[in-house]
């Protein structure tokens, strides 16, 4: 199990939020996925032989946000 | 993909450009232009308009998420397609406009826990044997390096400081600015500023292991911990959107007015009522985390704010801990001897007492101090030692007479003067045979007494103390801080057992301790308090940590935590109120889509105004 932490934007809407842990939930080999809303981070455990971080990187930008920074535990 | 990604970057000039073009439009026709060319800005304020929404809302439904943005996409197209290209333009600037501020005024909400994060130091002066100092990234600092912290810099470790000596802001970890003098064998926290002076420091944490990171990791996790009301609300939110969509569905179908179920979606967003609880909890949160007190989430805000009684540790919590030995009685053949037994065994603690025993030996110039070989700590009593041949035991009156010892009459009469005196006394006995009785005092903090009568006054009916000390010490202390009821002679389990008939007598207890011994009485009170300047242990175990270690920091908790209680109380009524003022309106005829729309984003940004007040909540 690897942790991986994503550092976005402001993010402003509750739906934003929704949408983001939906997304990142949905990926093959993601364990668990927390949305720190008013931080605006991405704190994700996964199978890192299943994804890896630039996927999960990948999902949330394409989901229109944009990842400042990533910080892999 | 990419251009979804430009999209969203360009979402505000866009909420500008549309509202430009509807200014022009509206202008262009009071100042008599043709309603065609009205009509036609319009529409491409609402093409212009409805394009990042539409994005928005396909995004989510890609990942089976029902959105605002949905809604109101629809609602748009829908208006759109009755050739109400005014409303349509209309209802897309205020969305855009209203996120946008929105996204302004929350990062001004979330500045204190931001601005916390911003102050970790990212480098590191690292010492290398030979002397050489290389910049580091602070992540790969390793435990026992080296690092130079120079004037104006930041301590990038928690460590030990080996060579020099500064005065040294520790504000981000304390909130309080005042400096303090930091020397040889002084221990700093990470993120401490130093003002003056230049330190050489060992480093005995790093990376997310300092104080400091776990203290902002604390406060990022408590932002978003939520309370059972906000988890309801949640979950009511993720129903409530697509309930509104096959409400207005249905309304349409029935009534076969379009316009009434577009209007319905629009006003249908959840909005002010999803963001109005965790908003104040943010704002309330990082106002205490800038003053020193860092409240563990939404939850606890809640309970600490219906508190009635509060219990309190005696040592450390209403005293100091800054024992110091005031008297010692002599019973064996060599006082000398004894003691440096004594501040051997001693050292091996951390607790209060024993840090008095062992710098009065050390100010007696008693060095070389003998090995212990073996060492047995009885929770509560005190501990035993082997010291080479001899067997000691050190604590309570208790422990010696479990073991055997015999304290004689005239000695208990010295102990019960002791106690009088207002001392906690240590007993030292030798194999069989009590060797010293050490009176050791302890002050009372200075805010005590005016902090627990304020405490009292805000609302807090019960105020106890509970003390592992005797029953003597335990009197004089509770008198001097203005406490009625008290007990002493507690080991831990006892305490436990009276936080339980207090919760069984359906009181809502805070147990304020200093985290270390506290462990149990601090996990089973409703809220846990701990002075913990800055202890792992204290960080863990507790829902509020006391930066500082004061009294009145107790009382800035509570009253902090009312406040914000309050305050999300009243963003809830402002949410829930205006969907039922709208809903009223749009049944008289009164609310059409656009004002509608208008008075929903006024909402929200009441609602975030309302919490921003928190921010700038003091204790007078």
């Amino acid at each position: 199990m690897a942790k991986l932490v994503m550092q976005l934007d402001e993010l402003s809407c509750p739906s934003c939020m929704q949408k983001i842990q939906a997304g990142v939930s949905q990926q093959a080999g993601v364990e668990s996925v927390k949305v720190l809303f008013n931080a605006s981070k991405v704190k994700t455990e996964y199978d890192e032989t299943t994804t890896n971080p630039e996927q999960l990187t990948q999902v949330v930008t394409d989901l229109g946000y944009n990842v400042k920074s990533v910080k892999v535990k | 993909m990419r251009f979804q990604r430009w999209l969203q970057a360009v979402k505000n000039q866009t909420a500008l450009a549309v509202g430009v073009l509807i200014a022009v439009a509206y202008g262009w026709y009071w100042l008599g232009g043709p309603v065609v060319v009205m009509q036609g800005l319009l529409l491409v304020a609402s093409v212009l308009g409805v394009a990042p929404i539409l994005m928005q809302a396909y995004q989510a439904l890609k990942v089976k998420v029902v959105s605002i943005d949905l809604l109101v996409t629809i609602a748009v197209i829908g208006a759109f397609v009755i050739g109400e290209y005014n409303e349509s333009a209309i209802v897309t600037f205020l969305f855009l406009f209203g996120s946008y501020l929105e996204q302004r005024t929350l990062k001004k909400t979330r500045e204190s826990i931001r601005s916390l994060s911003e102050m970790a130091p990212q480098t590191a002066q690292v010492v290398a044997d030979d002397g050489t100092v290389t910049a580091v990234d602070v992540d790969d600092v390793a435990i026992g390096d080296h690092v130079l912290v120079k004037a104006g810099g930041q301590v990038p470790v928690d460590g030990t400081v080996i060579t020099g000596s500064a005065f040294v802001n520790e504000a981000s970890i304390t909130g309080e600015a005042q400096l303090v003098k930091k020397e040889v064998g002084a221990s700093v926290y990470s993120g401490a500023i130093v003002d003056n002076g230049t330190l050489t420091v060992v480093a005995n944490q790093v990376g997310d292991d300092t104080t400091f990171a776990q203290i902002v990791e604390l406060v990022e996790e408590a932002q978003d911990s939520k309370s059972p009301a906000e988890k309801f609300i949640d979950r009511f939110a993720t129903y409530y959107t697509p309930a509104v969509l096959v409400l207005a569905l249905v309304v349409g179908l029935i009534t076969r007015d379009f316009k009434l179920a577009i209007t319905i979606l629009v006003l249908g967003c959840p909005g002010a009522l999803v963001i109005g609880a965790p908003v104040s909890i943010v704002a309330g949160i990082g106002n205490g985390a800038k003053n020193g007190v860092l409240i563990k989430g939404g939850e606890v805000v809640n309970t600490m704010a219906g508190i009635d009684t509060m219990v309190f540790d005696k040592t450390g919590t209403l005293t100091k801990g800054e024992t110091a030995v005031a008297q010692v009685v002599n019973y064996a053949a060599d006082e000398a001897t004894v003691l440096k037994l004594a501040a051997a065994v001693e050292k091996q603690s951390d607790h209060p007492l024993a840090l008095a025993v062992v710098s009065y030996a050390q100010q007696q110039g008693l060095t070389a101090l003998p090995i212990v070989t073996h060492i047995e700590t009885l929770k509560g009593l005190g501990v035993k030692a082997q010291v080479g041949e001899q067997l000691v035991r050190i604590g309570r009156a208790q422990l010696l007479t479990d073991a055997g010892i015999i304290i004689n009459k005239q000695q208990r009469a010295v102990i019960e003067a002791s106690q009088r005196a207002g001392q906690s006394t240590v007993l030292v006995a030798i194999d069989q045979t009590l060797a010293l009785i050490i009176g050791i005092a302890d002050t009372v903090k200075p805010e005590a007494k005016a902090a627990l009568a304020r405490l009292r006054k805000a609302g807090v009916k019960n105020l106890v103390m509970l003390t592992g000390d005797n029953e003597q010490t335990a009197a004089a202390i509770a008198r001097e801080v203005g406490i009625t009821e008290f007990h002493a002679n507690l080991l831990p389990a006892e305490k436990v057992d009276y936080l339980k008939t207090y919760q069984a007598k359906g009181q809502k207890v805070a147990f304020i301790g200093d985290g270390i011994n506290d462990s149990p009485s601090l996990a089973l009170a409703d809220i846990g308090i701990a002075m913990g300047s800055g202890t792992d242990v204290a960080i863990e175990t507790s829902d509020i940590v006391l930066m500082q270690s004061t009294l009145s920091e107790v009382v800035y908790a509570d009253y902090l935590t009312k406040a914000t209680a309050r305050n999300t109380v009243q963003n809830i009524v402002i949410a829930v109120g205006t969907v039922a003022l709208l809903l009223l309106g749009l049944i008289l005829g009164y609310v059409q889509m656009a004002s509608g729309m208008f008075v929903h984003e006024i909402s929200i940004l009441v609602v975030i105004l309302n919490a921003m007040r928190l921010i700038r909540f003091k204790v007078r």
